[in-house]
Formats: structure tokens, sequence, C-alpha cells
């Protein structure tokens, strides 16, 4: 009964989403407030029936009902609660549903929070998400449908595939969907000014918590997978150039570009056009990105000819929704006023340097996951593109966006005075030589180039601090005074500082683990110990533990510096799930300071021996809290009191006050 | 400076950074591209010696040696030809007899494939695509590969 009530949810939301992407539209064409006010109630209702399809299916999970095939296919009774609910998004359909959840819900917010926008715009926005919601939806109905019920029900499901049976993947979909579906926002947006004709600065501050969000969704979900991958996958990589990485990492690209391409929007009423173009180019690689992960057409090209359906209607709603608003944008780009004039030495310039660096570095990896499919196609070569194609084509190129990134926040705007901002940037640079130096002397091995790496990153880091300094004039003013300009500064100011520092974080930790790691391949008995870095590994022996769902074949490690002193204990594990006869490796991590020790086991050996990896990886974890400081910057720009407010409505009556009234927007 | 001259020297600018990414992409291409082979196609095409490939086929039951310091020596088919492998190091979880395996690396001058990874992603069906694909070409693809592997194999059309 609940799967139906979900299916027939289903079935309502995309005729409201049909009602909803057509009407208002019609009505901003003739001009008729009736038939755009569809927009808002059609809004909310569509979330509220795409809801009870989501909460129909999870209900269906929870109660491990496995009549409905998807619950079979990829739940168990076993599972802990909380995977039994996160199963709903590790398979193609529950992760459809879960994208056109957040989608619905996104523009019901639109529809509640966006009283003061123009009527048009808002009308026009939420048609075009309308649009994305009903060709999510026939596809979901039509070929990846989560109701689909089985006439004898077995007694237990196939389970959840181990690997997705753990913390950080469980919650990755989602904060990565939250992402993706950001950026169909501000798509909306840029598609729905483009089809009135007009763009402002209002608009931009309308967009601008949207790519916020967006993109800080967007920073945690790629951050968490880079880390579920870390020690979940028993090799000590933390990025490998995956397809699958990649198609999460070009929005991402894209996203920052379109953030920083709106503040000049917002500022300066410039680069509309350009702004518009990466709001398209955003949410196209996410749709790309998404895809590309669920339809199985980065493991090859013929999947297609496995189940063609999928195939041809994602390519057509690819094609639809890039090449449309490609199309829209070049035939209606034109009639966009042209903004304000600036010189190419100045912020607006910093931050063109900024977008251009970042959109080419988003090419090269587009080209790169893409090439083998395009290749595979052609000619039926199977060839791989890795590490070695990305790191010689995207590291230099976001060698020069790193050191003009300090430059940007110290200019001004319309014309900057670049050698004024370099000597307020002298002390940072002798940092940065300082760590340089440091580096060189500290390190053993590794490459050559390494340590101008971390003058680079020292050389982010201290940018950002030099931005909030000269803004607080901390040292050339009383402490009073600059906690009073401290707390004055706009929580943006702020925001871009944590945030461009923790970009310099992250940069530190990967070229930390990456040039000075150390690794160690071994078989060990019970007694042996292996050395690494400066500490030595004993291993003491196998033992056995049973979970709800799995059993753990356990090695104990001791750890003793290599002066001797005990440090402490390891203990990785193979775990063996019977449901689907599969083994995970589950690798010990020590943290040190920001370092880390890895251990993870292979099959133990007939005579007792168990091959080990050892790895030792320095700076590691400051990778992800780069990402966290990202974050938090982007949380504190987020916060901005300027955000909240909309609009200036005009006067109501002449014998009122003659200032425009600013009202809260939420 | 007029709004014509900021825009062609923005438009120059972006057509700069443009072409050094392409040259960027171009050289990359020429030094990185890994081409994927099956045993069939390493014979067929005559691979030479020190060009780095893709290897991938089934694990030929009853070939694989271990010997000492993390040293393994197996053998890679497709039901048409075979290629020896060493490999020094620990071996991915789905690593198994009878079942599909994609190694990198190069051949030596012995015809022997020295590999330095082996791959360890593969599907729910433990087969990897290109695998599947190779031996769908060279006519010995069965779909009951993932049960039949805890068989062991008798007879002469395996």
């Amino acid at each position: 009964m609940i799967p139906e009530l979900g299916h027939y949810a289903l079935m309502l939301a995309l005729g409201l989403a049909l009602i909803q992407g057509t009407m208002p539209i019609v009505g901003t064409r003739t001009n008729d407030p009736a038939l755009m006010s569809i927009a808002v109630p059609a809004a909310l209702a569509q979330f509220v029936f795409v809801a009870i399809a989501f909460c129909a299916l999870a209900e269906c999970y929870v109660a491990s009902d496995f009549s409905v095939l998807n619950v079979f296919e990829n739940s168990n009774s076993q599972m802990p609660l909380i995977y039994r609910l996160t199963s709903i998004w590790g398979n193609h359909e529950g992760s459809m549903m879960l994208w056109i959840s957040i989608l619905a819900f996104f523009g019901a917010m639109v529809a509640i929070f966006g009283g003061n926008l123009p009527a048009k715009l808002k009308a026009n926005a939420l048609a075009v998400q309308a649009w994305i919601a009903a060709a999510f939806e026939l596809f979901i109905l039509v070929t990846s449908n989560p109701f689909i019920r089985i006439a004898e029900a077995p007694f237990e499901g196939r389970d959840l595939n181990p690997i997705l049976q753990d913390p950080g993947l469980a919650f990755h979909p989602p904060l990565l969907y939250l992402g993706y579906v950001g950026f169909s926002i501000t798509f909306s947006f840029a598609i729905a000014a483009l089809l009135e004709g007009r763009i402002d600065a209002a608009w931009a501050r309308w967009v601008r918590p949207w790519v916020l969000g967006a993109w800080m969704c967007l920073t945690l979900g790629i951050a968490g997978g880079s880390y579920w991958a870390y020690y979940e996958l028993g090799w000590g990589g933390f990025w490998f150039w995956d397809p699958v990485e990649n198609a999460s990492l070009m929005p991402w690209l894209a996203g920052t570009a379109l953030l920083h391409s709106a503040v000049v929007m917002e500022k300066r009423e410039a680069l509309k056009v350009w702004t518009i173009l990466l709001a398209i180019l955003a949410f196209s690689l996410s749709l790309i990105g998404t895809f590309l992960v669920r339809s199985g057409v980065l493991t090859s090209v013929h999947a297609f000819a496995t189940d063609p359906r999928r195939g041809i209607f994602i390519l057509a709603i690819l094609v639809a929704f890039i090449g449309g608003a490609l199309s829209l944008f070049a035939w209606r780009a034109p009639l966009l006023k042209q903004g304000g004039l600036f010189a190419p030495i100045s912020r607006e310039g910093a931050l063109v340097f900024n977008n251009l660096f970042l959109v080419s570095a988003c090419a090269t990896v587009l080209v790169g996951t893409l090439y083998p499919l395009a290749l595979e196609a052609l000619t039926g070569d199977k060839i791989s593109v890795g590490p070695p194609f990305f790191n010689a084509t995207f590291g230099p190129l976001f060698i020069p966006l790193m050191i003009v990134m300090p430059f940007g926040p110290l200019m001004a705007w319309k014309r900057g005075d670049l050698l004024g901002a370099a000597q307020r940037l002298l002390a940072a640079a002798m940092l940065a030589a300082v760590a340089v130096a440091a580096a060189f002397a500290m390190t053993r091995g590794g490459p050559v180039l390494a340590p101008f790496g971390v003058g680079i990153a020292v050389f982010v880091m201290a940018g950002a601090v030099t931005d909030i300094v000269e803004r607080t004039m901390v040292l050339r003013l009383p402490l009073r005074a600059t906690l009073r300009r401290a707390l004055g500064l706009p929580r943006s100011a702020w925001g871009t500082a944590f945030a461009h520092f923790g970009v310099g974080v992250s940069l530190l930790g990967i070229i930390g683990a990456t040039a000075w790691g150390s690794e160690r391949l071994a078989e060990v008995k019970p007694g042996e110990s292996l050395e690494i870095a400066h500490y030595r590994l004993t291993f003491d022996g196998l033992f056995n533990r049973t979970g709800p769902n799995y059993r753990d074949v356990m090695g104990h490690f001791t750890v003793h510096r290599s002066s001797g002193e005990l440090i402490g204990a390891m203990e990785p594990s193979r775990r063996t799930f019977p449901a689907r006869e599969m083994a995970t490796t589950e690798a010990a991590l020590m943290t040190r300071g920001a370092s880390q020790i890895y251990v993870s086991l292979g099959d133990p050996n007939k005579d007792g021996s168990v091959p080990v990896r050892l790895y030792f990886k320095p700076h590691v974890l400051l990778i992800w809290i780069g990402a966290m400081f990202m974050f938090f910057g982007g949380a504190l720009s987020l916060s901005d009191r300027r955000l909240r407010v909309g609009a200036p409505r005009p006067a109501k009556a002449k014998a009122a006050q003659p200032k425009p009234s600013l009202q809260a927007a939420e | 400076m007029t709004r014509k001259q900021r825009r062609l020297v923005l438009i120059g600018g972006s057509l700069g950074v443009l072409a050094v990414a392409v040259a960027l992409m171009l050289n990359a291409f020429r030094d990185s591209i890994v081409f994927f082979n099956s045993p069939s196609d390493v014979v067929e095409k005559h691979v030479g010696p020190g060009t780095r490939i893709r290897l991938g086929g089934m694990v030929k039951s009853g070939s694989i040696e271990h010997g000492d310091g993390m040293r393994i020596r197996f053998e890679v088919t497709d039901g048409n030809a075979e290629i020896p492998v060493v490999y020094q190091g620990v071996v991915p979880d789905l690593f198994r007899e009878g079942q599909g395996v994609v190694a990198e690396g190069t051949l030596d001058k012995s015809g022997v494939f020295d590999a330095d990874t082996i791959l360890a992603k593969h599907d729910e069906t433990y087969m990897p695509k290109e695998v599947a694909d190779a031996l769908k070409k060279s006519g010995h693809w069965k779909d009951d590969y993932a049960q039949r592997a805890a068989l062991p194999v008798t007879g002469a059309n395996k």
C-alpha cells in the first residue's frame, strides 16, 4: 500500500511540475499576475508530494519491505537502522529520488522566502525549476522506478554493498546532491534573467546565498568522499583523479568561479554575461556529474547496450538542458546591459584572473575525464587517463591562481594599486621564503619543487591573515580600536579570509602527504617489527571479532617510537560480509599531530604471516582541516547581514519617508 | 582605456590562458595515455617491451605462485592467449584465481609482464568491464563466471 502511495504521489508531482513549468511563463509573457502567481503554490504542493513519495520509500526501507524490488536489492534486515536509511540513496533509483526531493525542497524555499523578488523573476525561476523537476520525475517514473514490486516477496534482502556501510560514504551523496541541486537554483535564476532580458545587482544579491550554500555543501561532500577513500580503500591515497571524483570536482571549480564572479556582479554590476554563463556551466557540470556517476557510462560506453533506455533518456536530458540553456544564452545575452568599467589591474581584474584559471583547470579535468569515453566510442580503443595527465595539466594551472590569490582582497575596486598591494604582502612573502628554507632543511627526499609548493601554501595563508591585519589595522592602532574594527568588519570579509586560509592549509596538507610520505610493504609473522619514519610497529597476532552483519579478522600492532617509548596500539582488520560474500579492508589510523600512521592488512597467508601495508602520511589531516576552514568561511559569508536584507521597495506614499525602506527577506 | 580596448585585453588574456591549458593537455596526452590490452591484443599487436600498458583478463586457475618478499606470479588469460605476470606487493581484496584482473605495467624482454599496479575496481560481479569486453571478443564469455570460479576447472572448453 505504502509503495503505491509513494508511486502515485510521484505521478501527481510530475503533473504539478508540468503545470508549474508552463503557466507562470505564459503569465510573464502576457503580463497576467494570476497565472504568474500559480508558481508559488505549485512549488509548495510539488514539494509536499515529492516528500510523500520519498517518505514512502524510506518507510519501505526502515520496515525492510522486501516486496519492493529496490529494497530487496539494496537492503538487509540485519543492517543497523542508520544504514537501512542511508541505503535509500546507495543505489541508482533511490539516489534519483533523493535528487528530486532536494530539488523540490529548494524550489519550495524559493517560493517561501522569495517574498520580495520581482514577480516576473520569481515566476520564471520557479518555472525553470519545474522543468528540471519534471524531466527528472519522468526519468524516474519511466526508467528508474524505485516502487516496482516483486510478486513473491523474498525473506531477506541482498544487503547494501559493504563498502557503503560506512558513516563517511553514507552521507556523501546527500551533501553532494545539496551542492548539485543548489546550482540548479542559480541555473533557474540565470535562465529566468535571460527569459526576461534583464539582470541587475539585486539579482546577484539574491542568488549569492544559493551559490554559497551549494559551494559549501560540495566542498564538504568532496572532502568527505576524499577522506572516505583514504581510510576505506586501504591504499592511503586521498585523490585518484577517478572519473567519479572528477565528476564532483568540475561543478566545484565552476561553482568557485561563479562565487567570485557573482561578487563582482553584486558590487560593481559588471561581468553580468559571464556570471550567467558560469551559472549555466556550473549546473551543466552538475548534471553531467550526476549522470556520469549514475548511468554506468564510466565503466563502459557499451553499458548502454544492456539498458539503452536509461542512457538515451539521460543524453536527452543533458542535450535539452545544456543545449537549450546555451542556445538561449547565445540568443538573449546581447540584450543584457553592459555594466561598470574597470581597469585590468583592480580587484575585478584579479577576480577575472581567478575565473580564467579556474575555468581552464575545469576544462582540463573535463577533457581528461571525457576523452577516454569519446575515444572508445569513436575507435574502440580503451585507454586510461590517470594522475600523470592531471598532475601535468591541473597542477601548473593552479600555481598562478594561488600566487595571485593573496593580492585580490588587497586591491581596490575599479582601479587597483598593484605596487601597494605587493608592499603590504611583503611580510607574507618573507614568511613564505622562510617556510621554503625550512622545508628544504627539515625534509629528506621528495620532489625538488615540493618546498616551493610549501612556500606558496604559506604565502596563501599569510596573505589571508594580511587581509584581516590590513582591514583592522592591527599594528597601527591601539588594541581597543583594532578590536572594534574587527567586530565591525562585514562577515563576508572574515569569510573570505577564512576560506582563502583554508585553501592554503589544504595545499600544505596535499604537498606534505604526497611529497614526504613513506611506505612499507612487508609480510610479518607474530613478534616481528616494521620501521617507518621514526616509529616501530610490532605485530602481535591475529584475532577474530563478530559484528551485526560481518566477521572481522583483526591484527594487533603495538606502536613505539624508534627511541623505544610506547605510544599505543593499532588494530587493522579484514571484514567479511556473509550476505554478499564480499570482503573489505578496514585500515587502522593513528593520528600524530596532523600526520597519520596508516596500517592495512592483506589476506593472511597459510603459514601464519600477514601482508601489511604501512604508510606514514605527514600533515595529511591538513587537507580536510583546510576544507573545514573553507566551509566555515562560507558559513560566515552566508550569515552576512546584507544577504538577509532584500532589495529595497520604492516608497509607497509620498507623504511617508522619502527613503526607500528595506525589508528583511527572512 | 575604452570599453572596446578593455574587452580586447580581456579576450586576449583569456585566449592566452586557454592556449596554455591546451598546450599542457597536448603535452600530457603524449606522455601519459595508457592503452588497455587483452592477452590476445598483446600477441596480435606485437606490443613491445618497455611500453606501458594495462593488461586485463582472467587469472588462470592454478597459476598463482607466491614467492618470498610479497612477490607473486600468475598468468592472465582471455581463453585464446596467456601472458605471465609478476608483481611485488599486496594484492587487492578481489584478486583471486578464476576472476577478472587488470594490471598496469610493462612487458619485459622475455615476454613476462612486470606489473607495478594491480587494479582493484570491479563491479558487483567481480569482473572489470574491459575484461568482460575482451572475453566477449575472444568468444570465451560465459555469464556465470562468478559462481564457476569456486568450482575446479575441468574439460577443454573453459
